[in-house]
């Protein structure tokens, strides 16, 4: 009689991987691998000596520093410009996107519709940035069209696209369609069920998705780097500029900024997708 | 054709349905389905899973279109109307209430979406709230009332715009036993107190049965008998009717003698039995007659008609129920009812006969 539950535990122990043999060991390491160099950044951003890697006592002085330089400010005031319109667009066609591609009659191609929003995800980024350069030399120099920080904002609302259709698309298919009709059966125009049904209860999808794209867009490298124009240094465009030069914890501070406003964004989207569940 | 009568009521004219699958071949789901439901009726479209019941209802909600026929609602036709310009509601199975918003929020968005004063609203949310007795709960959210007042919420939600045509899709399936027994009395109250014409549906013949003023009996897409429940119980128009509402023997014979609605059956055990008949048979042909188990009588052996023994005993609390095997090896049910202190009327393996009363035997139309 005794036995019976101990085997069964056993026996979940055995394909449970939290009892694997090394197990603990793996996963911290895995752990520290991830989070150790981040946690020194952040540290030596609050380290008094000019040497990096020396640490000679507390100081916030970094941050003075990099919140008093001009260069760093109007970089993060593009920065913002470009993530916000660009989480603005991405986030409205999206969802435009996500209602057509789940809602309504099923047609033809949906499937292909599908794969094509989703495809930016696995190509190479180098390659998208390779061809929006491309593509905005051709503006240029065939109509002579820029759209100076508008380019930038275009390029990263299509990249952004995907990240915020992921989150959209999956709480729309989580939704019951029958409030749809319910609310139709119930007088609500088209339009009506859209802004009092469909929308109130998408919207967690809805911030979830920007959220995920402002972060992407907030952050992104290799295609802002190509595509940017005099004048439109971006935040990581300016650190990584700062970087070649010899190095202050001055970077380090902006960095830690930086950090802060990411965590800040995916713990919001975090708590946003978490409600209601 | 001219239409200056308006027929009052919910008129279904010819009404087909055809899906279109892809890489499939069509499936028809309804087939010439034509019902005229009179205002203030409780009318039940009955059948078995699968049968076009949801269907139809949709297509008179409007989200499904009717690929031949017409729907009418008092003499006009709302086959073009979407489903919001539709004098219509719908109570859903699962009951889609909306749940960002609180009971009396949802029992009053219909009203909201007519664009009524704000006054006029919260008086009928108020009533509607008595009429389901959920005074209580207003504030909460939906998700945070059980089942049964779920459904009452959805029940109230339907009637506050006070449609011409109340539709439940099997809006008691989800509900236990005893609870289900409640709202069929109060559905019934509901409708008496409103007045409004209400199409049910079930496919809980039982509950068709206690609930309707009439009854259509649906199979694979078409109607097979519309009637009173008594008329369809006693008057089933062919073996699958018969079948689906209550237990049924079926009998076959020859005809014999005929008369003004009655009929001799000689069987093939050669007793000659009287029956009921609703349409015209032919002398000479051979008929298919059903017996409710409930009309049918034990008795000793040679006093009734047909011959057999006891083969199984079943016992229901308020009446027993006997399995003869008869001489041509059919199981013919008898069902009696239980009196206080009675024994069971027969064992097991005893030999009897089935007596039956005169009337109690029904020609099905057009059977063979
Ligand atoms: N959109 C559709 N495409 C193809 N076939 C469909 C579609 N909707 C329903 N059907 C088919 O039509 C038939 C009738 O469906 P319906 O939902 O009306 O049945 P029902 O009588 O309501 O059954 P139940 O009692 O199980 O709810 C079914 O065989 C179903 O598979
Ligand atoms: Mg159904």
């Amino acid at each position: 009689m005794r036995a019976r539950p101990a085997t069964a535990r056993a026996g979940q122990k055995a394909t449970d991987v939290r009892y694997q043999p090394g197990f603990f060991t793996v996963a911290l390491v895995c752990l520290i691998v991830l989070y150790a160099p981040i946690f020194v950044l952040v540290g030596l951003s609050f380290n008094a000596n000019t040497v990096v890697t020396s640490w000679t006592g507390f100081t916030l002085d970094w941050f003075a520093k990099a919140v008093q330089n001009d260069d760093f400010y109007s970089a993060a005031a593009n920065t913002l410009t470009i993530s916000l319109s660009a989480t603005v667009f991405s986030t409205m066609l999206a969802t435009a996107a996500a209602l057509g591609t789940t809602r309504g009659q099923p047609w033809r191609g949906q499937g292909a519709a599908y794969m094509t929003i989703s495809l930016p995800l696995m190509v190479p980024e180098i390659i998208t940035a390779v061809a929006t350069l491309a593509f905005f030399s051709l503006l240029a120099s065939v109509f002579g069209i820029n759209f100076g920080i508008g380019n930038l904002i275009i390029a990263h609302t299509v990249f952004c696209i995907p990240f915020a259709y992921m989150p959209i698309r999956a709480r729309l298919e989580d939704m019951d369609l029958t409030l749809d009709y319910a609310a139709a059966d119930l007088y609500a125009t088209p339009w009506a069920t859209f802004w009092r049904i469909t929308l109130p209860l998408l919207l967690p999808g809805i911030i979830a998705g920007a959220a995920l794209a402002f972060i992407v867009s907030f952050d992104d490298f290799t295609i802002t780097q190509l595509v940017a124009g005099p004048g439109q240094t971006t935040l990581p465009i300016y650190i990584w500029a700062k970087i070649r030069r010899p190095l202050t914890p001055e970077v380090n501070a902006m960095c830690t900024v930086l950090l802060m406003i990411s965590v800040f964004f995916v713990s919001f989207s975090a708590f946003i997708g978490g409600r209601r569940r | 054709m001219l239409d200056n009568t308006k027929v009052p009521g919910l008129a279904i004219d010819r009404v087909g349905k055809v899906f279109q699958q892809a890489g499939k071949p069509d499936f028809r789901a309804l087939d010439d389905v034509s019902l005229t439901i009179r205002p203030n009726e409780f009318f039940t479209l009955l059948g078995p899973s699968g049968c076009g019941k949801t269907t139809l209802l949709r297509m008179i909600a409007g989200f499904e279109h009717p690929s031949e026929g017409e729907i009418r609602l008092d003499g006009d036709p709302i086959t073009g109307l979407p489903p919001n310009r539709r004098p219509v509601n719908t109570v859903f199975q699962n009951y889609a209430l909306f749940p960002h918003l609180s009971v009396a929020a949802n029992i009053g968005f219909g009203l909201e979406m007519l664009k009524k004063p704000r006054a006029e609203i919260e008086a009928t949310v108020a009533q509607m709230l008595r009429l389901v007795r959920m005074e209580e709960m207003a504030d909460r959210k939906t998700s945070q009332i059980s089942g049964g007042q779920q459904q009452r919420v959805a029940l109230a939600r339907a009637l506050a715009p006070r449609p011409r045509v109340l539709l439940l899709d099997e809006p008691l399936s989800a509900l236990d036993l005893k609870l289900r027994k409640e709202m069929q009395i109060e559905l019934k109250r509901m409708q008496a107190e409103t007045g409004i014409t209400f199409v049910f549906v079930t496919h809980d013949q039982e509950e068709a049965l206690t609930m309707s003023d009439r009854i259509a009996v649906m199979s694979a897409g078409r109607v097979l008998q519309v009637g009173a429940p008594r008329d369809i119980y006693d008057r089933p128009a062919n073996h699958f009717v018969a079948n689906f509402i209550g237990d049924s023997n079926f009998l076959t014979g020859t005809v014999v003698e005929m008369s003004a609605g009655l009929v001799s059956i000689r069987l093939v055990n050669g007793a000659v039995l009287e029956a009921s008949v609703p349409s015209s048979v032919t002398f000479g042909a051979t008929a298919t007659v059903v017996v409710r188990p409930e009309h049918a009588v034990l008795a000793a052996p040679g006093e009734g008609v047909i011959a057999g023994e006891v083969e199984t005993v079943i016992y229901f609390g308020t009446d027993t129920h006997f399995h003869i095997r008869t001489g041509e090896g059919a199981t013919f049910i008898v069902r009696q009812q239980n009196r206080r202190g009675d024994a069971a009327v027969a064992q097991r393996g005893e030999a009897v006969s089935i007596h039956l009363p005169p009337g109690v035997a029904t020609v099905l139309a057009g059977e063979a």
